[in-house]
């Protein structure tokens, strides 16, 4: 029991429980947390759970699992904190946060990412299909497609080298300046800041734009040309 | 020789998975292959009518996993092809019988009997559909040239690929030629845009396909039939061969043809 209770630690968070798993196997890990919840069933009875797995590479299969042992006991898991990019995208698919209020308090990158606000941009080289959403406290950045249903929530930029075709939107946190390029732009929805717009100006020849909000306040999108 | 294990999906529910895995069953089949069909559709069980073999039925997959009959015991024997069998869902039941652990399992003891192991996954993406797909070696999408399937299929290959069952390949079914000419319907090349996945095969809209599917009898084993010969092109295509994609756009004129050859439709 000590052994299985030195893999896992729990903590207490404004929004409910915080626990950490070490890097152990995944099998081990999870029978460590069942057994702890199962040990005092009335603490954990009805708590929003937040589990940082580390670096763990989990599947869609394992958090599934999880979330259905959880909630046999009464626990409602609601985000999944990780270092691993599947895992974050597996959490994304079945539709967990994967960020928490307070940062990791251990992770020197996330404070980087405080610290510089919204010059912070995420990268990502691969094309989002329908269902996947990506949500950022600074610019976005695609390599790739952008397909119908899948959406961006950016609090800065939001830059798709590929075709936009999903939903946008870039200075969420109301940030009037944020644009919106794309190599083709059609996207199913665009918003900036509080303006939202439905599939503007469908594309036939496929010329990169950029859209901003323009000096009456509207969502404009218009060819790009080099200044 | 191990058997490959492919799962057909789509997301979306009447785009023809179920078709597709009678059809390429029975042209792999009769192509000499050794082919074993799972109805992974648990409690909905349709193969074994498309295949016309509902009335030999005597064990299910469920009696299999719950220990109450043999694997064999469950194989339904096809009345055209000896070499090959179906393993039929219950329709008593729910997907819940079956975990993904134990369909892993099952292919895993079917592996060593067979060329083929096709498994016919439920619609949706919730748990039938993760159960059909944790065993397979190579995924294949079904979708139709509709915006909603499309959609689906875009989220299913998604899902493939974070569970590191690569994209899949694509096949498109259904495909009416002279509604894409009349710009009515999306092109196999506007699905494929968007899709981005390798293409396996095309198959053009029949109603030769409904009318075998009612009697049992899958149009593959048509050899008149454009659709059936889009299927068994399918299948040569799984065995490793390649072959060209039929020219389905023989009903247009002779004008367009050479607009097209010309490259500027």
């Amino acid at each position: 029991m000590n052994e299985t209770n030195s893999l896992i630690q729990i903590k207490g968070l404004r929004d409910g429980l915080l626990v950490s798993l070490s890097d152990a196997p995944w099998d081990e890990q999870l029978s460590a947390l069942l057994s702890r919840v199962d040990a005092q069933p009335s603490f954990f009875q009805g708590a929003r759970l937040a589990l940082d797995v580390a670096s763990q590479v989990l599947k869609v299969d394992d958090l599934v699992a999880l979330r259905d042992h959880l909630s046999e006991r009464g626990i409602f898991l609601w985000a999944v904190i990780s270092e691993s990019p599947t895992t974050q995208q597996t959490a994304q698919l079945l539709g967990l946060a994967t960020r928490i209020s307070k940062p990791r308090p251990e992770e020197t990158r996330q404070f980087a990412v405080e610290d510089l606000g919204e010059e912070t941009a995420l990268f990502l080289d691969r094309t989002l299909r329908s269902g996947m959403r990506i949500e950022f406290p600074g610019h976005v950045v695609i390599l790739g497609d952008v397909n119908p249903g899948a959406e961006i929530v950016a609090e800065g930029n939001v830059i798709v080298w590929g075709r936009l075709r999903g939903m946008v939107h870039a200075g969420a946190k109301g940030n009037r300046q944020a644009v919106v390029c794309a190599l083709e732009f059609s996207p199913m929805q665009l918003r900036i800041a509080d303006e939202a717009s439905a599939a503007m100006s469908p594309q036939t020849q496929s010329k990169p734009q950029i859209a901003r909000i323009n000096q009456f306040g509207n969502l404009q999108a218009e060819n790009w040309s080099p200044a | 020789m191990t058997a490959q294990v492919i799962t057909v999906t789509s997301g979306k529910g009447g785009v023809g998975k179920t078709t597709a895995v009678a059809n390429l069953a029975v042209a792999l089949a009769s192509n000499g292959s050794r082919v074993v069909c799972i109805d992974g559709d648990i409690g909905l069980r349709n193969l074994d009518v498309i295949l016309g073999l509902e009335n030999r039925i005597v064990y299910d997959i469920v009696d299999v996993i719950e220990g109450r009959c043999r694997l064999k015991q469950a194989m339904i024997k096809d009345k055209r092809l000896p070499n090959l069998h179906l393993i039929p869902a219950a329709q008593t039941r729910d997907k819940n019988a079956v975990s993904a652990s134990d369909m892993t399992r099952l292919t895993k003891d079917l592996r060593a009997e067979c060329d083929f192991i096709l498994i016919d996954s439920p619609a949706g993406i919730e748990r039938g559909f993760k159960n059909a797909i944790a065993p397979a070696d190579r995924v294949l999408v079904v979708t139709n040239p509709e915006v909603s399937a499309v959609r689906d299929a875009d989220r299913v290959i998604g899902i493939l690929e974070a569970e590191d069952k690569g994209p899949g390949a694509l096949i498109i079914n259904r495909l009416n030629p002279s509604l894409v000419r009349r710009q009515e319907m999306l092109s196999a090349d506007d699905v494929l845009d968007l899709l981005a996945i390798e293409l396996i095969g095309i198959v053009p809209e029949d109603e030769g396909v409904l009318i075998g599917s009612n009697r049992g009898a899958p149009v593959a084993l048509d050899p008149k039939s454009k659709a059936g010969e889009a299927f068994r092109n399918i299948a040569r295509r799984l065995k490793g061969e390649e072959v060209p994609f039929l020219d389905l756009e023989s009903g247009s004129s002779l004008w367009e043809r050479i607009q097209k050859l010309a490259g500027r439709r």
